[in-house]
């Protein structure tokens, strides 16, 4: 069972977490032409790193998502981030 | 002949317990497994081999055993595979050995070994593939497999799981770990020591004394002064597999036949003082009953007084093997000391062991007990991510790299003499770097010898011997995990803790390879087996998969309602006992002709509030939102990304900044994570809020006729209040939201009150209703009046392919200007395609009975193919005839036609026609 | 090559087993073949061994950077079936049945292909009526199923919980009676002794690092045995697609993830056939040797690490116990994971990659094993003849760009 730490709440199990998406995806604009390729990219492409990845994650209880860094193949966590801006 | 020793041994003599072996009575003490006290009654034969029926005694005084399987009933329950001796003994246990009849000692199929030659490793697969492979598995199977599972159900297989930390996890409670654990309490850190016997020691019982202190003093003392530095000890407590982020998994056995408990424990430091296991010699012969490894036989003596035999032949050429010759000798054996170098070595005796035969010599013998050297148990360090190095001196594997916070002190690390292991295991509790010191002794390695005559047991259970190593070298399954695949050699239930090691040493030999180059199949968890019930915890029955509970629960049960689940809801299906189907029926006329009651908490109200809440519900929907007005309500859709429905529902607008989404029962949960999902990417948080209110809002729906008449006699104002509007009002002092909507076609309202002030509501509608002829409804009538006015369920009338354009909601895919989700995936070829499925209706003759749901409208053609499906089917009341929705190809351009629908072979005519049956034109709906 | 047989099994016997060949030769790598199959495991040794038998095309490497057949192969949980709803998704898997159906005389390697039938369990009425639309949908599409009642079911499995306080009671369900178990190690291993047989070079311990590309076209790979060329080059890399597309420059849409498995301590028969229950979300069978072999859904994160993880395993076993209670006391023995390639619609990708030169088989899912056969033949057909056959048509990778995804899961209502 693996720890995570909600940027919000803490440490906590693994099964209060939801895998969301690779990090950096942008959606298009769709108010403009886009092609199916790119629709298609946008929607299924994956970068699936094998080793260190950038993922976003939400944390169940308290719904908000974040930005983890971790490693693929040794479960190894390196940081997690709130995806929110800091408040100025 | 008793080989039990008069005095000595952990087992409590005043506790005399009875058992039965195959069926014939025994006795043994509190504190003997099954193993030592048969032992100790003289019984050889404790079982026989997975696959020639050999019979076989013990090897192994725990965990390691290959041999002593047996089922053991108590108190009437019957418990497959338990390990003899693992197994501590109870008074009463009934204990037979497995894959055996009528016994181990006289087994029927004892015969099979003497087609031994015909079933070399991997003999299947060369075979029995003509005819068929099905004509001979069933024998096959019917051969194999250990012990019988029970079919009587057992009640008490809940077991306790529970989560611990500590600073420092000392696992094994021998010599070493108990040495760590003090330094490691002492010194300040909370410390867990544990151990798998139900008693701490480990191999110092085999010692006099330790540190010029009595064994069982030097035991007691360690266990105080852990005790008194606030250290914990769990005894009979297995670590059974470490896992990610360093969790190890613990199993505290119970008494026999009951759960163990599961213990999730995080350890900031691990030290691992497992020990370490003999090895088996190889040589002919090796797996009669009497052969018996030095380490256990040390065991048997130590712990419980018994003597493996009286005239002993001892094959090591360990340290320990000299220890325990001058303690046997001292018992009262005969022992006589043998040089496992010398060659050839074979057993001879069959059932009873007759001698030795060590080159041209013959030792008499009952007993061998035998020792290649010893191999560390380092399955948790490989659990854990550990490398392992090879060591000549030593000839084993032992710890390499460590794994994050983790050192192996003691046998476990190769230190397999006790005062030489203290010291190190001191400093490793004190966290104080220490290096692994050098063997006092080495060991002459004894490897199996390829091309050397006579049969050699490699892996004891599962009958792999020296020659099918050959043959898979042969054959060129030469990678480790091919011969272990190919010869099952470490696949038993012992996984290998025997059979491993001389194993890949037979394939170094035979190639010629230094063995670390041929390396060690992957460890894996559990360490021992364990019950599976284990694993459940509390998580059984109902708590499997709690359900939802109404807050009206005991109103309709007092109202005769039929619960069941309905998207994880337990709701009222129907009310009364008679027959569901003429329950339905009758709600659903009931509701036509007068009006209904029917209980809708279940459905979503979540709010999105915040200055852009307009804009963010605009985005989430299909449909236009942007232009609702306060007080009003719309229905619409929620797609996924790509372009399919999610969810459906209507949307009210409270005011400028306040939505409430009321989305499908059963899907709040994921409605709320698609929206906070989306609120948080590419939105402004802080100016969006989402509240999920389902469960703070009970809601009842009226509908029929006569629903304006029960609103009015709770003096409900139903002025003004158009279809598709919401008012804020109040009831006996309580806020009240009063929606017009409907999910029957009728003239509908939902009311929906604060939850504890429901079953006045209730009580309320339901008097209003009486007089009129009307009452409460369940799901299954609701069900009939939403498909007679072909109004879709999400997930039945709807698959994950339908997009709205689908369901005849074509407008916004056209028109809509702003973005939306999901929008750019519905102009893909797909989502142009002719030959969508679209919901259409379906009709059949009255009289006929109602189209299975489930069916498949079909082709003409010679092979039908699929159109589409039946989605809903039902007796209409109210009609008098059959309704039914479905998916259909193309389903719009074919009103009118006749298809074929087919279920199970069978097929039957229909008329497609719009999915409205009743009131197309919406008379109904302000009647 | 010995034959196998039962005749040369009995002489073999008689002489100490002395007469056998080699399963398969250990080669070293030419510096150039015709074909190039990247993955040592079932798809690939099928790859191989129909590119031999099919195309004649035997100058032929399979390269694999462990032990053959240690992949997924050698980690599943052995069922093979063809219960699918979409006409696409049959007629692939139904041949890939088929397949197997001739497999074991094919190969003359016995791979223990048990047709003992394999029920999906329903829970609840909503539930028949997805069972009656699947079991029609099967039967349409030419695949055996039977829609079986309650009693019906229990007849077939009868340790099957009746509790009155069972939270999922059966009511019934599809049974394919064709669906059944192989023996998996067998398959990687007939597969591989049957294609080398044909002159196929099978090397072990060598993997590939990259790609040689000319003019844009793919003409061969670097490996840590050094660089080897190829006309046509075929991957087939289950668990880690991702990573040798990265290595063509491509992205998939692939996620890898973890699948365990488990097996129990072995067992006289209690049930002959294969289980899924899917409100349990558990299935398990019972190998020839008796053990329970038991799986279930993925794991929740993504993964390459080929191992397990305690929240898995006790949704899965808690599930076992509850679908029979008498199994509660039954030990596990052993659990593994292997690394499988989730695609968005749970469909493989069978077809040209994106670089010339280069065709994949991936993203089988939780499914792959099954596969093995129709994946091999199908991949070899496009490495033959540069062109699809028609059953791998509709899996193409432009199936993502026109949105025709053929979404199993979708058939079961489920959005997502």
């Amino acid at each position: 069972m693996q720890i995570f730490t909600c940027p919000f709440c803490g440490p906590r199990d693994e099964r209060e977490f939801h895998f969301a998406a690779e990090a950096g995806k942008t959606r298009p604009d769709t108010t403009r032409q886009i092609d199916p390729e790119t629709w298609a990219t946008y929607l299924h492409a994956q970068r699936n790193d094998k080793g260190r990845t950038r993922e976003v994650w939400m944390h169940l209880p308290c719904s908000e998502l974040f930005l983890m860094e971790r490693d693929s193949v040794t479960m190894e966590v390196f940081s997690t981030h709130p995806l929110r801006k800091e408040p100025q | 002949m008793t080989l039990r020793l008069p005095t000595g041994g952990l087992i409590d003599r005043s506790k005399p317990l009875t058992f039965t072996f195959d069926g014939k009575p025994h006795t043994g003490y509190a504190g003997d497994t099954i193993a030592s006290a048969l032992l100790a009654s003289g019984t050889r034969i404790l079982g026989r081999s997975f696959k020639y029926h050999r019979p076989r005694g013990l090897w192994g005084a725990w965990v390691d055993e290959p041999n002593a399987i047996m089922n053991v009933t108590l108190d009437g329950h019957e418990f497959p595979n338990c390990l003899a001796t693992t197994t501590y003994l109870q008074g009463g246990m009934a204990a037979r050995a497995v894959n055996t009849w009528p016994s181990a000692r006289f087994d029927m199929k004892a015969g099979l070994d003497l087609f031994h030659r015909w079933f070399a490793a991997g003999f299947y697969y060369k075979t029995f593939m003509w005819p068929d492979w099905h004509l001979f598995e069933p024998l096959i199977r019917r051969m194999a497999g250990l012990g019988a599972v029970s079919p009587d159900h057992l009640d008490t297989y809940t077991s306790d799981q529970t989560h611990d930390r500590c600073d420092t996890l000392v696992i094994g409670g021998g010599p070493a770990g108990l040495a760590a654990a003090e330094a490691a309490a002492q010194s300040g850190q909370d410390t867990l020591l544990i151990d798998d016997h139900a008693q701490l020691g480990g191999t110092a019982h085999q010692l006099p004394q330790i540190d010029a202190t009595p064994t069982a003093d030097w035991i007691a003392q360690r266990q105080s002064a852990i005790e008194a530095a606030g250290g914990r000890i769990l005894t009979h407590t297995t670590a059974f597999g470490i896992y990610d982020h360093g969790l190890v998994g613990l199993a505290q056995n119970g008494p026999f036949g009951t759960a163990p408990r599961l213990i999730r424990l995080r350890a900031a430091r691990i030290i691992l003082a497992t020990g370490a296991i003999d090895r088996p010699l190889t040589f002919a012969n090796n797996d009669r009953p009497g052969i018996m490894a030095v380490a256990a036989a040390a065991e048997y003596l130590a712990r419980y007084a018994t003597l493996p035999g009286r005239q002993i032949a001892l094959l090591a050429n360990t340290p320990q093997a000299d220890t325990l010759a001058a303690q046997l000798t001292q018992a009262g054996a005969q022992v006589t000391h043998v040089d496992p170098a010398q060659s050839p070595l074979s057993a001879r005796g069959g059932k009873r062991l007759k001698a030795l035969q060590a080159g041209d010599r013959t030792h008499p013998a009952d007993t061998i007990l035998a020792s290649g050297g010893l191999t560390p148990l380092v399955h948790l360090w490989r659990h854990a991510g550990g490398s392992l190095a090879w060591c000549d001196r030593r000839n084993a594997f032992l710890p390499g790299t460590p794994p994050d916070n983790m050192t192996a002190t003691g046998a476990a690390n190769g230190s397999f003499e006790t005062d030489e292991a203290l010291e190190h295991a001191r400093a490793t509790g004190q966290n104080t770097p220490a290096k692994r010191p050098d063997p006092k002794h080495h060991i002459t390695p004894h490897w199996p010898a390829p091309g050397s005559k006579g049969r050699q047991w490699i892996d004891f259970q599962h009958d792999v011997t020296l020659k099918d190593v050959e043959l898979a070298a042969r054959e060129n399954y030469t990678s480790v995990e091919h011969l272990k695949r190919y010869t099952t050699l470490g696949m038993a239930s012992d996984q290998g803790k025997t059979s491993n090691m001389p194993g890949l040493a037979a394939m170094a030999a035979i190639q010629g390879r230094p063995i670390p180059e041929v390396g060690t199949t992957t460890f894996r968890p559990p360490f021992v087996p364990v019950p599976i019930e284990m694993y459940h915890g509390a998580h059984t029955k109902q708590l499997w998969n709690p359900l939802k509970r109404l807050a009206l629960e005991p109103q309709h049960r007092a109202a005769g309602a039929a619960l069941g689940e309905y998207g994880g809801w337990l709701r009222p299906g129907w009310y009364g006992k008679g027959d569901p189907v003429q329950q339905a029926q009758t709600e659903a006329l009931m509701a036509r002709q007068t009006a209904a009651i029917f209980d809708a908490s279940p459905l979503g109200k979540i709010e999105v509030m915040g200055p852009e809440a307009e804009a963010f519900v605009n985005f989430i929907y299909y449909n236009t939102i942007a232009t609702l007005k306060p007080g009003k309500i719309r229905y619409g859709f929620m797609l996924t990304e790509g372009g399919a429905v999610f969810d459906d529902g209507v949307i009210a607008r409270l005011d400028a900044n306040r939505f409430v989404i009321s989305c499908s029962s059963s899907h709040v949960d994921s409605v709320r994570t698609h929206l906070e999902a989306w609120r948080q990417d590419g939105n402004d948080p802080d100016r969006i809020f989402i509240h999920d209110t389902t469960q703070h809002w009970a809601t009842l729906t009226v509908t029929g006729p006569r629903a304006r008449a029960i609103l009015d006699t709770l003096d409900l104002d139903t002025d003004d209040f158009p279809h598709m509007s919401l008012r804020e009002t109040s009831w006996q002092d309580t806020p009240l939201r009063l929606a017009r909507v409907s999910f029957t076609g009728d003239t509908s309202f939902e009311l929906s009150i604060r939850a504890s002030k429901a079953p006045a509501l209730w009580s309320a509608l339901l008097d209003a209703a009486k007089p009129l002829d009307a009452g409460p409804i369940g799901v299954e009538a609701l069900s009939i009046l939403r498909a007679e006015k072909g109004f879709l369920m999400i997930g039945k009338d709807t698959d994950g392919e339908t997009m709205p354009h689908d369901l005849g909601f074509t407008a916004p895919r056209q028109k809509k200007s702003t973005p939306f989700v999901g929008d750019r995936s519905l102009h893909t070829d797909k989502a142009n395609a002719p030959d969508r499925k679209q919901l259409v209706g379906l009709t059949v003759p009255a009289g006929a009975p109602p189209l299975p749901t489930g069916a498949h409208v079909v082709t003409d053609d010679e092979i039908p193919r699929s159109l589409g499906y039946v989605t809903s089917s039902y007796l209409s009341p109210t009609l008098g005839r059959p309704i039914a929705l479905a998916l259909l190809e193309n389903g719009t351009d074919r009103m009118g036609d006749t298809i074929t629908a087919w279920h199970l072979g069978e097929t039957r005519q229909a008329t497609v026609t719009a999915p409205c049956a009743l009131d197309p034109e919406g008379a109904r709906l302000d009647a | 090559m010995t034959r196998y047989s039962a005749f040369t099994l009995f002489r073999e016997g008689l002489r100490g087993h002395k007469g056998w060949s080699k399963a398969w030769r250990s080669p070293e790598p030419k510096p150039e073949y015709d074909a190039i199959v990247i993955g040592g495991g079932g798809h690939g040794l099928a790859t191989a061994y129909y590119l031999a038998k099919n195309h004649k095309i035997t100058n032929v490497a399979v390269l694999e950077k462990g032990w053959l057949g240690g992949g997924n192969t050698g980690r599943n949980t052995t069922v093979i079936r063809s219960n699918y709803f979409y006409p696409e998704s049959a007629a692939l898997y139904d041949f890939g049945v088929k397949l197997y159906e001739g497999l074991s005389r094919d190969l003359n390697y016995n791979i223990m292909f048990s047709q003992r039938g394999m029920i999906v369990t329903a829970h609840s009425e909503h539930d028949m009526e997805m069972a009656a639309r699947q079991t029609n949908a099967m039967r349409l599409n030419g695949v055996d199923a039977e829609l079986l009642d309650r009693d019906q079911v229990l007849k077939r499995i009868p340790l099957a919980n009746t509790r009155p306080d069972c939270r999922h009671p059966i009511h019934g369900g599809v049974l394919q009676p064709r669906a059944g178990t192989g023996r998996h190690d067998a398959v990687a291993w007939g597969l591989a002794r049957a294609a080398d047989s044909r002159g196929v070079d099978i090397i072990q311990n060598c993997e590939v690092q990259g790609f040689i590309t000319e003019a844009g076209r793919c003409v061969g790979v670097e490996t840590s045995l050094g660089p080897i060329r190829a006309g046509v080059i075929g991957a087939a890399t289950a668990g880690h697609s991702s990573v040798i597309a990265q290595m063509a420059g491509l992205q998939l849409p692939i996620t890898s993830y973890a699948l365990q498995a488990f097996v129990s301590e072995p067992l006289k028969p209690v049930m002959d056939t294969v289980w899924l229950a899917p409100p349990f979300a558990t299935y398990f069978s019972q190998s020839d040797k008796g053990g329970l072999v038991i799986g279930g859904g993925l794991d929740r994160v993504p993964s390459y690490g080929q191992r397990g993880n305690l929240p898995m395993q006790e949704t899965v076993l808690a599930g076992l116990a509850e679908m029979v209670p008498a199994l509660a006391k039954v030990k596990l023995l052993r659990h593994w994971a292997g690394i499988v390639d989730v695609t968005p619609d749970s469909s493989p990708i069978i077809g040209p990659s994106g670089l010339d030169g280069l065709y994949l088989n991936c993203g089988w899912g939780t499914g792959g094993f099954k596969s093995i056969p129709v994946g091999g033949w199908l991949l070899a057909h496009l490495m033959a003849t540069g062109r699809h056959d028609p059953l791998s048509q509709p899996f193409d990778l432009t199936r993502f760009p026109t949105g025709r995804l053929i979404d199993e899961g979708a058939a079961s209502g489920i959005a997502h």
